[in-house]
Order: C-alpha cells, then sequence, then structure tokens
C-alpha cells in the first residue's frame, strides 16, 4: 500500500471530473446561444460578427468572460452585506458538491490496483446527490432576502416553494430504479444496467422505469430551474429573479452554479436511467449481440468506448436541456404547483406501487 | 486515543454544540436559522464520523434540505419577523431555564445509563439494508405510529390553512377566470 500513490489518484480523479464538469459549463453558455439561435431563428451567435468574422460564435462567452471579470462588483445600499455575499457561495458549493458520486467510467487496473473513476463511491450515493442538491436553494433564498428588493425576494420565494415541492417527486420517482437495481450506490445501479432485458434491450433505467423517467427528467428540470420551469427567474414577470440585484463575479457564481446543476443533472440521468458507462451490448472482451453474433474488441477500445458513451449521454442531455429551453414556454406559477404536487406525485406513488407488485410477482413466479 | 480522528470529532461536536448556542442567543431569527443550519450539518458530520451514512445522508436531506428551508420560508414571508422585537422576544426567563434543565437531566441520564453496543472492530459497511430490514419488521409498529403523527399534523395544516382557521370554505385553488 503506498499512501502517495492513493493520494495521486485522488487528486488526478478530482482533477479530471473538475476539468469535465467545468468544461461543459463554459460550453455550454456558448451551446445555449448558439440553440437559441438556430432554434428561433435569432440573428446571435450565428450572424453576429466582428468585421465579418463570426468564429462560431465564440465571442459571445469570451465577451461575457471578460464583462465578469472587470465590472464593477457592488452591494446594493439596503442589502444585507454578510448574507449578500454569502449567497454566491451557498450557491455554487453544494454544486461543485454533487459531481463527487458521479461514476464515469468502470473501474481500470493501474500498477496493479483496481481504480475506480469516481471521485467517491459511496453507499448512500443517491441519498447524498439528493441531500447536497437540495442544499443549493439556500443561495437562490439567501441571495433573494438579501438584495432587500421586491423581486429578488419573490424569485426566492418561488424557487424554494419550487424545490421543496419537486424534491419529494424527485426523491420518489427515484425509488423504482431503487428497487429494481437493489442498492443506493451509484456504481452498483450502473453495473446492473449491464445485463440484458428478454435478452434483447440493455437492461437500462429508462426501459425498466418508464414512468420513473419522465418523472425525473420533469423534476430535473424544475429543481434546475430551467424552463419551462424558469419561474424563480422568469424575466418578463421578476426582471431576473434572485440574482436582480447581483453584478459581476457574484452574477457569474450564480450562472456557475446553474449550469453545473445542468451538466451534473445530464450525468445523473445517464448514469440512473441510460446505462451510465455501459455501451449496449458491450461486455468485458467484447460485443455479444442478441442473435447470437460476437464480436471480440480490445480492452483499451472496450474503455476508451465506456468513457465515450457516459460523456456521449451526458452531452445529448445537457443538449435536450437547451433544446426544451428554447422550444417551450414558461409554466404560470399556480400551474407549476398543481403539477409538482397533483401529477407528479401521486404518479411517482403509483410507479412505486406498481413497481414492488411486479419485482414480488417476478420473485415467486420468475418470469 | 489521541489523533486526526479525535480533533475531527472535536471539532464537528464544537460547531454543533457553538451553532445551537448562537441558534438560541441571537438576536434577528434569520441569523438563527443559519446558524441552525450549522449545528444540523455538524449534526450530519457526527453521523460520518460514526460511519452512519444513511443517518448522515438523510440528516441533511430532512432537515436542512426540507425543514430549515421551510422555516426560511415562514421567514421570510413575513417581513416583520426579522424585526428583532417580534422575532425573539426574551421573555418566561425563568421556566425556560426549568424546562431545559429538567429536559438536560432526562437526557443525559438516559445517555449515561443506556449500555450503547460498541462495534470492537471498525467497519464501513452499508447500514441502509439493515436500518431498512429493520424498520420493517422489528420497529414497524413505532414506524407506523409516527407516520400516523406526521399525518394528522399534515391534515392540521391543511384545515388551519384555509381561510378562517378552517371554519370558511376552502381556498380557492382554481385557475383565474377569464
Amino acid at each position: 500500500m503506498n499512501p502517495l500513490f492513493d493520494i495521486a489518484v485522488s487528486v488526478a480523479r478530482i482533477a479530471v471530473f473538475f476539468a469535465f464538469v467545468f468544461g461543459l459549463v463554459v460550453v455550454m453558455t456558448w451551446v445555449e446561444r448558439k440553440g437559441a439561435a438556430y432554434i428561433q431563428d435569432r440573428r446571435g451567435p450565428n450572424r453576429a460578427s466582428i468585421m465579418g468574422v463570426t468564429l462560431f460564435g465564440m465571442f459571445h462567452p469570451l465577451a461575457d468572460a471578460l464583462k465578469f471579470l472587470f465590472k464593477e462588483d457592488f452591494i446594493p445600499d439596503g442589502a444585507h452585506r454578510l448574507f449578500y455575499q454569502l449567497a454566491p457561495m451557498f450557491a455554487l458549493a453544494p454544486a461543485i458538491l454533487t459531481m463527487a458520486v458521479v461514476p464515469f467510467g468502470p473501474p481500470v487496473t493501474i500498477a496493479g490496483k483496481q481504480v475506480a473513476l469516481h471521485i467517491a463511491d459511496l453507499n448512500v450515493g443517491i441519498l447524498y446527490l439528493f441531500a447536497v442538491s437540495g442544499m443549493a436553494v439556500y443561495g437562490i433564498v439567501l441571495a433573494g432576502w438579501s438584495s432587500n428588493s421586491k423581486y429578488p425576494l419573490l424569485g426566492g420565494l418561488r424557487s424554494s416553494a419550487q424545490m421543496i415541492s419537486y424534491e419529494v417527486s424527485m426523491g420518489l420517482s427515484v425509488v423504482g430504479i431503487l428497487m429494481v437495481f437493489q442498492s443506493v450506490q451509484l456504481s452498483a445501479i450502473v453495473r446492473g444496467q449491464g445485463e440484458l432485458l428478454f435478452g434483447i434491450l440493455p437492461r437500462w433505467g429508462v426501459f425498466v422505469q418508464p414512468l420513473g423517467f419522465i418523472l425525473f427528467v420533469t423534476a430535473l428540470y424544475a429543481e434546475a430551474n430551467r424552463t419551462p420551469f424558469d419561474l424563480p427567474e422568469g424575466e418578463s414577470e421578476l426582471v431576473a429573479g434572485y440574482h436582480t440585484e447581483y453584478a459581476s463575479f457574484k452574477f457569474s457564481m450564480f450562472m456557475m452554479a446553474e449550469y453545473i446543476h445542468l451538466v451534473v443533472g445530464a450525468a445523473v440521468l445517464a448514469t440512473l436511467f441510460f446505462g451510465g458507462w455501459q455501451f449496449p451490448y458491450l461486455g468485458d472482451s467484447g460485443f455479444a449481440f442478441p442473435g447470437g453474433i460476437s464480436v471480440a474488441v480490445p480492452a483499451w477500445a472496450v474503455f476508451l468506448l465506456r468513457i465515450g458513451s457516459f460523456v456521449g449521454k451526458t452531452l445529448f442531455f445537457c443538449w435536450l436541456y437547451v433544446w426544451v429551453r428554447w422550444t417551450i414556454p414558461r409554466f404560470r406559477y399556480d400551474q407549476v404547483m398543481r403539477l409538482g404536487w397533483k401529477v407528479m406525485l401521486p404518479l411517482a406513488l403509483a410507479n412505486i406501487f406498481v413497481t414492488g407488485i411486479v419485482l414480488l410477482l417476478i420473485d415467486r413466479g420468475g418470469f | 486515543m489521541t489523533g486526526p480522528a479525535d480533533i475531527i470529532f472535536y471539532l464537528l461536536a464544537a460547531m454543533t454544540v457553538g451553532a445551537a448556542i448562537l441558534v438560541a442567543i441571537l438576536p434577528n431569527i434569520v441569523y438563527s436559522a443559519i446558524a441552525l443550519l450549522f449545528s444540523f450539518a455538524g449534526v450530519a458530520g457526527l453521523y460520518v464520523y460514526l460511519s452512519a451514512d444513511f443517518l448522515a445522508a438523510t440528516q441533511v436531506l430532512i432537515y436542512v434540505g426540507g425543514i430549515l428551508i421551510l422555516i426560511l420560508f415562514a421567514v421570510f414571508l413575513s417581513n416583520r419577523i426579522s424585526d428583532v422585537k417580534i422575532s425573539n422576544p426574551s421573555r418566561f426567563h425563568w421556566q425556560a431555564a426549568f424546562i431545559c434543565l429538567g429536559l438536560f437531566g432526562i437526557l443525559s441520564y438516559t445517555a449515561v445509563s443506556t449500555a450503547f453496543p460498541v462495534k470492537a472492530v471498525l467497519s464501513y459497511q452499508p447500514t441502509t439494508s439493515e436500518i431498512g430490514e429493520l424498520l420493517m419488521t422489528r420497529y414497524l409498529l413505532p414506524f407506523e405510529v409516527a407516520s400516523v403523527l406526521l399525518l394528522a399534523a399534515l391534515i392540521g395544516a391543511a384545515m388551519l390553512s384555509r381561510p378562517d382557521g378552517g371554519r370558511g370554505r376552502p381556498a380557492e385553488m382554481e385557475e383565474p377566470k377569464r
């Protein structure tokens, strides 16, 4: 046992995953604008140019970064100085913490030791995820309250009510997955999705828990404050909601937190419902298709395919956020609440009930 | 036994107790709520220290992510409550001291007189399935009693939140008529 090796591995894992998530955050701000411009046929980064050079719309995020760094960082007069400055930290810290439990690849053997591609493979992974992401609401609530202004306060209140409501259905929508794979550990859930269902379909969460998947996606969008649930920062009603009074780097911390939630949410979605790093029909030594055809694949290619499969799924769900945001209009607030409590919650409970019955029948009859 | 583990324990304990004292003495209820956040987090840390991972996660999930947010929500909804005179008036000193001392006595007697099972060898096994199994078998009755209590509280809250404290008609929750 070499402690230096363990420390190096831990640091490397954290560095790689940080780089991945923060890199995606930067890319996402660009993708968001490009996507908006394509979908809504705006001028935006697709055609706006500096002396004929559009540079794929890269000027917009670059200008953003410069503005975040060099704008004046002021505190409004009536604001509560301590909480006003704490709020962005309260928003960003939980967002960063959530990355810790997402497995981004199968375990690899380096220098004779098994290394899990995971920052922390907690036994209670999924609970940790919900617990920490639930803390993100503090940043929003504190920002809304400490700004001492009407619109941020309304935004903060809306978001806390919304996040509490949807946290319930989100937790319950995943219970079905936990029942099927019999674990709350994310790495075990991913391993469980490597098998085949009826010998044809990969045993992914989305195939065994279709209703759970729909509920989870809906709750995820509500938790991330994304359209159609972006009531906490509805521009047409609340200026910019909870971060109206923020400028400069503090504002960018809220933005970063939002995009990290988005990226980690996409990764969790891929992990829970789309097999994480599992590539369809790919075993440890090669492809084994249902028809009895098998193709041998070298170990390094298997590893790369699996990492690539995780990254690809995450990117797709990141894009899905953008796609939905610029396609679907915002709900009204009472509609959000009604959907959360009167539709999502009963459906999530029914899903658990049905899953339980089916599992019991499988246990008894074995079909 | 002294070492880094002990230092961590004392740091966590100091954070929990210190924050709890702040909750009681701070004049502004918003400060109290934020101090309570750190107290809850400290308790979660103690659970982690005892390798009770499930308890730690649920502590954060329920208390930090749920109950405290609801408290803050209530605080923010009424603007005047952050006024010092209304939110934390100091009254009933003697009665409070009496009740607290009594409670302290009962709790410390229980803590000292109970024989806690001590694991000889530290093991970091998943505790989730064990807790689930015990809740569904040996402790099913207390579990169900707690659920009924919560249900009663839920119904009570729903009743009270109607206009006129439950005597009036249910609040209009439908879409505005055009």
